[in-house]
C-alpha cells in the first residue's frame, strides 16, 4: 500500500485507548502466540489508520462518514432484548443455525453446536480454549494485515465469531447458517466478528453468513472471515448482507486453496448505507477451482463496493467470477474484480463478468474489472456491461398483456437469477428469490 | 526440433535499426530548470509576453506538483536539474529552399527514410520536420495557404497567429493538467500547429517527424490542431530516435479542437528508442494527448503503433463535448525486452447520443511489461452514451507481463457500456501450420502479429500503415533489419 | 521419393511418453497413391505429424529419408521447403490474416529458400485464380482470413488450395475426408485427382474406404498399433470395409503372413 496521510479521527483515538485498556488487561499473556498478533496487528492499524479515498483500492468509497460516528465495542455478549422467537424467524430449515449479537456468541439463541468426530461448528472463542493449537496454526495466518488496516483493526480486537472445523474426508450435508445481528437498538455499536473456516483433506460444507441488523441506530460491523481449504475439499460459502439505512459494513472473506479443492463464494448485497466487501482466494495448489457470484440490489443513498481477487499462483486452476448490479435511487455501485496470474500459473483459466443496470437518473455504477497477467500460456477474459432494460424485451412481454411494472419485475428477476441459481443451499436459495421479489416490487 | 521458447528468443530479440548520432553544432542552454532559462526560452523564440507569462505560470503549478506514481511502471527517479531544457540546430539564417538545409540533418533524414524528397512531396505529404525542438523546414505551406490552412511549428504560430494561440493554447491540457503537461506548459520549445478554417477539408495528410538528437536533451513538444466548424484533417506523427544510453525524457503535449461537424484524425508511430537488449538506455514517454470534440456531430479519432521507448505513460483521450460527437481509440502497442508501457486512453462522455470506440491490441515480448488503462466516464447528462471496448493482449514468452486496468464510471441509466477483454498466445498450433506451408517462424510471427493488429492498423493511412507494419516485424524479428 | 525405416516414435505426454509408432516400414516413389487405413489410435495421425516435424513426438529408432535426405533432422519449415505438404486433419485459423497474404509469404519464403526471387504480384494473382478453380474456391474466400468462419468442408477445400498453390513432392492427407458430405468429398478428391501426376506422390490416411473410391489409391496400407500389418492394392480396402476394423484385431497373426 503507498503512503497514507494518516488522520486521527476520534474513533481512530478511541480505538487506540480501547487497545491500550485491552493490552493491560492481558496481564502477563502478552506473549501468547495469538496475543502477540493482536499486538502486532494493532501497530498496523495505527500506522495505516482508516483507509483513505487517495488509496486506489478505496478509489470509489470514502469511509469518512462512518468515521464521525461514537461507536462503542462490547468486550464480550452484552445484554439485549432479542428473543429466540424473533431470532428463529431468519433461521434455515435443515441446517445448524448460529447466533452473533455484535459480534458475540449468543448460545441460547443458537441451535446446538456441531461437535463430532468430523465437525466442529460453535464459536471461536470457546475454540480457542478448547483447541488452541489448532487455532494458532490457522489464526491470522491468510488474511495478510500488514497491508490492510481493516482487518489489522479487525485481528487486534478479535475475540469472537463463527469456528467450523470440517475433519479430513467428512462430507457434512448440514449446513450451517450463522447469523450476525447488529443490535441497535440502544447503542450505537462497532461489531468484529471474526471467523475462522477450516477444511481438512477431502472435506466438504455449506456455509452461509447472513448479517443484518435490528434497530435504527448507526452501526458499523468489520468483519473478517479467514478459510482454509485443504487439498481436494469442498466449500460453498455464501455472504448475504442486509442493513439498515444506518449500517455501515466492511468485510474481508480471506480464503486459500490448496490442490484439487474447490471454493464457491456468492455473496448478495440488499443494502446498508457504506458497504464494502473483500472476497480474496488464493491458489496455493494446482487444480484448484473457485467460483466467485455477487449481486448487488441497491436503492436511496446505499453505497455498496465489491472487491474480489481471484489470486493464481499455481498452474492449472480455474476461476469465474459473476457480478451482477441492480442500481436504483441515487445509488452507487463499486465492482473491482482482479485476476491475477503469476509467472508459474501456466494453463491458467480466468474467466469474469460484471453486468450492471442503472434504473435511474441518478444512479452510478463504477467498474474496474482488472487483468494482470504474467503467464503466456493462459486462457484469461473479462467483460463489463452497463446498461438499461431491453426495450424490445420490454415491449415484447408489454405486447403479451404484461403491465410495464410487471415486465420489469420479470426481466430483473431473470437478470439477478444467474447469481441466485449459484446457491445450493435450497431454503436460502428461496428465501433470496422471496427479498428480491420484495425488493423489486418496493 | 527447435524449442517454442528458442524461436521467441530468436524472433524477440532485434537490434534496433535506427540507432546513429548525427553530430550538428547545438545551441543549448545550461542544464537545469528555472525562472531564466524559461525566460531565455521565450526571449530565444521572440516570444510575445502573453507567452512568457503563461509559461510562468505552468511553473509555478509545476512546482507545486509531484510526479505521479499510479502507472504499472517503474524507473529512477529523474533529475529535473540535469536536462537541458533548450537545444537547436544554429541557423545562420532563415531557409529559403530545401537546398539550404544542413547536409547532416538532411542525411539523418534520408537513413529514417523521411519523405523529404522531391518524389515525396509529389506523393502528397506535407512535411514539418522538426529536429529537436526547433522546425527547420516545411514543404507545401504555400499550396495549403491558398486553402486557407494555417499549417506551422509552433514557434511561428505563436508569432504569427498570437490570437489563435491565446484561445486554444492550454484549452484542452490546462497547464495544471498533470506534472507532465505543467512542465511542458513551462518549457516547450516547438511543435506543430495546425489550423483548417471552416468547411474545408485538408486535401493531404499533414506530417510530422520527431527526433531526439542531443544528448541530455529533454524534449517537449507541443501540438494544436484546430479543425473549425465542418472541416476535416488527418495528421500523422511518426517518431524515431538514435541509440543513446543515458535515459532521455519526452512529455509533449498535444491538443485536438474539433468544432462543430469537424473531424480530426490523428495518426502515430511512434519508434523511439526503447533501450538495449538489457534494459539499458532509452526514452522515457510522458505524453498528454487530449481532443475535445467542442461541437455538436464533431468527431476525434486516435490511432497509434507505440513499438519504441523505454517506459510509454500515454492516454489519448477524448472529450465528448458536443451531441452526437464520436471518440475512437485504437491502438497496438508493442513491448520486448525491458520496456514497460502504461497507455491507454480516456472516453469522457458528456454530451448526448455521444459515442465512443476502443480497440487496443498489447503485445509483450522479452521480459517487458505492457498495460492498458482505460477510463470510459458518462456524466449525468450524457443520454444515450454509446461506448464499445475491446482490449486484446499477446504474450509472447513467459517472462513478460501484459495488464488490463478498465474503469468505468457510468451516471446515466440510458448509457450502454460494454468492455471486452482477452489474453492469448501465438499459439504452438498456428506456428506449426504455417511452419508446414514453408514459412519461417520470423516471417510467421510477424504475419500473426500483423494480423492480430489488423483492427488498428487498418485505420492508418495506407503509406503509414505499411511503415507500422514494417516497425512491428522489425521490433520482433532477429533476422530483419 | 520417400523412405521410411523401422520407425519407432513416443508421443510426449504429462507421464513421460508414451510409444506410438512401433517399428514402421514404408516406400513410396514418385507417381504413387498411398493410401493407409487403420482403426483410431493406431498410429496414422502421428505418423503424419512425425513425418512434418510436430512438436511433441520423440522419435526413438529408425529412420525418414526422403529423396535420400534424412527428413528427421529438418526444421518444419525445412521439410516443407523440401516439397513435403500436410493436409491438416484439423486446419487452424489465423485472425487477421487473408489467405492471399498467407501464401504469399509461403510461397515467397520457398521460392527465397531456393535462391529464387520474390513472385512478381501479377504472376501470384494469375496463379491463384487458376489454382482457386481446380478446388472450385470462390475467390472471395482468398480476400478472408485464413480459416476464419470456414465450414469444415471449406477448410478442408483450403487445404487442398494451398496444396495446388504450393505443388509439393509429397502431400499427406490426414483424415481430409472426415466430417465431409458427399459433394464436399467429390470437390476435394476432384482436386487432387487433378494435381496428381507422375511426379508427386500422395499418402492419403482416411478411417473410410468411401474417400478411396473417389482417390482411386495405387497401395493400401492397414495400420495396427503403429505398424503396417498389411499392404495391398486398392481391393483391401474394400475388404476392410466388409469387414471391419475388428477383424483386423482377431486375424492379427493371420494377415501377417
Amino acid at each position: 500500500m503507498t503512503k497514507t496521510e494518516i488522520e486521527n479521527t476520534d474513533l481512530k483515538l478511541k480505538l487506540v485507548s480501547d487497545f491500550q485498556k485491552f493490552e493491560k488487561s492481558l496481564n502477563g499473556k502478552a506473549n501468547s502466540i495469538l496475543n502477540k498478533i493482536k499486538i502486532d496487528a494493532f501497530d498496523c492499524f495505527n500506522r495505516l489508520g482508516f483507509p483513505v479515498k487517495k488509496l486506489e483500492e478505496w478509489k470509489y468509497t470514502n469511509i469518512n462518514p462512518v468515521l464521525k460516528h461514537d461507536f462503542k465495542q462490547s468486550t464480550q455478549l452484552a445484554k439485549h432484548t432479542l428473543t429466540k422467537d424473533f431470532v428463529g424467524k431468519y433461521f434455515l430449515k435443515d441446517a445448524v443455525n448460529l447466533v452473533f449479537i455484535n459480534g458475540f456468541f449468543d448460545e441460547s439463541l443458537s441451535d446446538k453446536i456441531t461437535d463430532n468426530d468430523s465437525c466442529y461448528s460453535g464459536s471461536l472463542a470457546e475454540a480457542t480454549t478448547k483447541f488452541g493449537d489448532f487455532v494458532e496454526q490457522h489464526f491470522s495466518k491468510y488474511a495478510d494485515f500488514k497491508s490492510n488496516s481493516m482487518t489489522a483493526l479487525n485481528t487486534a480486537f478479535s475475540k469472537d465469531g463463527a469456528f467450523i472445523y470440517l475433519k479430513k474426508n467428512s462430507v457434512n450435508n448440514i449446513p450451517v447458517h450463522i447469523l450476525y445481528i447488529s443490535d441497535a437498538v440502544n447503542n450505537v455499536m462497532l461489531s468484529q466478528p471474526r471467523n475462522l473456516i477450516v477444511l481438512e483433506e477431502g472435506s466438504s460444507i455449506k456455509i452461509s453468513e447472513d448479517y443484518f441488523t435490528v434497530g435504527s441506530n448507526y452501526n458499523f460491523t468489520n468483519a473478517v472471515t479467514e478459510i482454509y481449504c485443504a487439498q481436494n475439499s469442498n466449500l460453498e460459502h455464501y455472504k448475504i448482507q442486509n442493513d439498515g439505512d444506518n449500517s455501515f459494513h466492511i468485510g474481508t472473506t480471506q480464503v486459500h486453496q490448496e490442490r484439487d479443492s474447490k471454493f464457491s463464494d456468492t455473496t448478495v448485497s440488499w443494502g446498508g448505507s457504506i458497504i464494502r466487501n473483500n472476497l480474496n482466494s488464493v491458489f496455493n495448489g494446482t487444480n484448484t477451482e473457485c467460483h466467485f457470484y455477487g449481486l448487488y440490489l441497491l436503492d436511496g443513498k446505499q453505497h455498496v463496493d465489491n472487491h474480489t481477487l481471484a489470486d493464481h499462483k499455481m498452474p492449472n486452476c480455474f476461476s469465474n467470477e459473476l457480478y451482477k448490479g441492480i442500481i436504483d435511487g441515487s445509488a452507487t455501485g463499486v465492482f473491482n474484480g482482479k485476476i491475477m496470474v503469476h509467472p508459474d500459473a501456466q494453463k491458467t483459466n480466468a474467466y469474469q463478468s460484471n453486468n450492471n443496470i442503472l434504473l435511474s437518473d441518478d444512479a452510478t455504477i463504477y467498474s474496474k474489472p482488472q487483468l494482470e497477467i504474467f503467464a503466456d500460456d493462459v486462457k484469461c477474459s473479462h467483460g463489463a456491461t452497463s446498461g438499461q432494460l431491453s426495450k424490445e424485451e420490454m415491449f415484447y412481454l408489454r405486447s403479451r398483456g404484461i403491465s410495464e411494472n410487471d415486465a420489469r419485475i420479470l426481466l430483473l428477476n431473470a437478470f439477478a437469477s444467474d447469481v441466485i441459481d449459484s446457491v445450493k443451499i435450497d431454503a436460502l436459495r428461496i428465501k433470496l428469490y422471496h427479498t428480491l421479489q420484495l425488493k423489486l416490487k418496493s | 526440433m527447435v524449442k517454442e521458447d528458442d524461436i521467441l528468443e530468436k524472433v524477440t530479440s532485434s537490434d534496433y535499426k535506427y540507432g546513429f548520432y548525427t553530430d550538428l553544432e547545438m545551441d543549448k542552454a545550461p542544464k537545469g530548470l528555472n525562472k531564466e532559462i524559461i525566460e531565455l526560452i521565450s526571449s530565444k523564440k521572440n516570444e510575445p509576453e502573453f507567452l512568457l507569462e503563461w509559461r510562468l505560470k505552468a511553473y509555478n503549478i509545476w512546482l507545486k506538483m509531484t510526479e505521479p506514481n499510479w502507472p504499472n511502471v517503474k524507473y529512477p527517479p529523474i533529475d529535473y536539474n540535469d536536462i537541458i531544457y533548450y537545444a537547436a540546430p544554429k541557423t545562420k539564417k532563415k531557409l529559403g529552399s530545401l537546398d539550404e538545409l544542413d547536409p547532416a540533418i538532411k542525411n539523418t533524414y534520408d537513413k529514417l527514410g523521411i519523405p523529404l524528397e522531391e518524389q515525396l512531396i509529389l506523393a502528397g505529404v506535407a512535411v514539418d520536420a522538426v529536429l529537436d525542438s526547433v522546425s527547420v523546414a516545411t514543404t507545401y505551406k504555400e499550396k495549403l495557404a491558398e486553402l486557407g490552412i494555417i499549417f506551422c511549428s509552433m514557434s511561428e504560430a505563436i508569432v504569427n497567429h498570437p490570437q489563435l494561440i491565446k484561445k486554444y493554447l492550454g484549452a484542452v491540457v490546462p497547464q495544471s493538467d498533470n506534472y507532465f503537461a505543467a512542465l511542458n506548459s513551462a518549457v516547450f520549445t516547438d511543435g506543430s500547429f495546425v489550423y483548417i478554417p471552416k468547411n474545408v477539408r485538408c486535401p493531404m495528410e499533414l506530417s510530422t517527424y520527431f527526433r531526439i538528437n542531443a544528448e541530455n536533451t529533454g524534449q517537449f513538444e507541443r501540438t494544436l490542431i484546430i479543425a473549425d466548424e465542418g472541416s476535416y484533417v488527418s495528421y500523422l506523427e511518426g517518431c524515431t530516435a538514435p541509440m543513446r544510453d543515458e535515459n532521455q525524457l519526452h512529455a509533449a503535449v498535444v491538443e485536438l479542437i474539433a468544432l462543430k461537424n469537424a473531424e480530426i484524425k490523428y495518426s502515430t508511430v511512434q519508434n523511439w528508442y526503447p533501450g538495449d537488449a538489457e534494459g539499458k538506455g532509452g526514452i522515457y514517454n510522458f505524453v498528454t494527448k487530449r481532443g475535445i470534440c467542442s461541437g455538436d456531430n464533431s468527431k476525434i479519432s486516435w490511432t497509434q503503433v507505440e513499438t519504441g521507448s523505454s517506459i510509454t505513460w500515454k492516454y489519448p483521450s477524448v472529450i465528448l463535448k458536443g451531441d452526437n460527437s464520436i471518440g475512437e481509440f485504437y491502438s497496438v502497442a508493442l513491448t520486448n525486452n525491458f520496456q514497460q508501457a502504461d497507455t491507454g486512453t480516456k472516453m469522457m462522455h458528456l454530451g448526448k447520443n455521444t459515442k465512443s470506440r476502443i480497440v487496443s491490441k498489447g503485445i509483450s515480448a522479452g521480459k517487458s511489461n505492457n498495460s492498458y488503462r482505460g477510463l470510459v466516464q458518462v456524466s449525468k447528462r450524457a443520454d444515450n452514451a454509446r461506448n464499445f471496448s475491446q482490449c486484446d493482449s499477446l504474450l509472447m514468452g513467459d517472462k513478460c507481463g501484459a495488464h488490463t486496468f478498465p474503469y468505468f464510471e457510468i451516471k446515466n441509466k440510458s448509457a450502454i457500456v460494454e468492455h471486452e477483454a482477452t489474453t492469448s498466445k501465438i499459439g504452438e498450433d498456428i506456428m506449426f501450420y504455417c511452419n508446414q506451408r514453408g514459412i519461417s517462424e520470423e516471417d510467421a510471427v510477424a504475419l500473426i502479429v500483423n494480423g492480430y493488429a489488423k483492427e488498428v492498423l487498418n485505420q492508418l493511412p495506407m503509406e503509414f500503415a505499411v511503415e507500422a507494419q514494417k516497425l512491428l516485424a522489425i521490433s520482433l524479428e532477429g533476422s530483419v533489419g | 521419393m520417400l523412405e521410411i525405416k523401422n520407425l519407432k516414435a513416443k508421443v510426449e505426454t504429462d507421464e513421460g511418453g508414451k510409444e506410438i509408432l512401433k517399428g514402421l516400414n514404408l516406400q513410396i516413389k514418385a507417381g504413387e497413391v498411398h493410401a493407409i487405413m487403420g482403426p483410431n489410435g493406431s498410429g496414422k495421425s502421428t505418423l503424419a505429424s512425425v513425418l512434418t516435424g510436430r512438436e511433441g513426438y520423440e522419435v526413438e529408432e529408425g529412420e525418414v529419408l526422403f529423396e535420400g535426405k534424412n527428413l528427421l533432422e529438418l526444421a518444419p519449415e525445412e521439410r516443407a521447403r523440401e516439397g513435403i505438404f500436410l493436409a491438416f486433419q484439423y486446419p487452424v485459423e489465423i485472425p487477421g490474416v487473408s489467405n492471399t497474404n498467407f501464401l504469399k509469404t509461403a510461397v515467397n519464403d520457398i521460392r527465397k529458400s531456393k535462391g529464387e526471387d520474390p513472385m512478381s504480384s501479377v504472376d501470384f494473382l494469375k496463379m491463384i485464380k487458376e489454382k482457386a478453380k481446380l478446388v472450385d474456391i470462390d475467390p472471395q474466400m482468398l480476400g478472408r482470413y485464413v480459416n476464419v468462419g470456414f465450414s469444415g468442408g471449406e477448410k478442408k477445400r483450403n487445404e487442398i488450395f494451398q496444396l495446388a498453390m504450393l505443388n509439393p513432392k509429397l502431400s499427406i492427407l490426414d483424415e481430409t475426408d472426415s466430417g465431409l458430405d458427399i459433394d464436399a468429398l467429390k470437390i476435394v478428391a476432384d482436386g487432387v485427382n487433378k494435381i496428381r501426376s507422375k511426379d508427386n506422390a500422395f499418402i492419403v490416411i482416411t478411417h473410410y474406404q468411401r474417400l478411396l473410391n473417389y482417390i482411386v489409391p495405387d497401395f493400401v496400407h492397414v495400420m495396427y498399433e503403429g505398424k503396417i500389418v498389411k499392404s495391398g492394392d486398392k481391393s483391401l480396402a474394400l475388404h476392410l470395409e466388409e469387414y471391419g476394423y475388428d477383424w483386423v484385431a482377431e486375424h492379427l497373426e493371420e494377415i501377417a503372413k
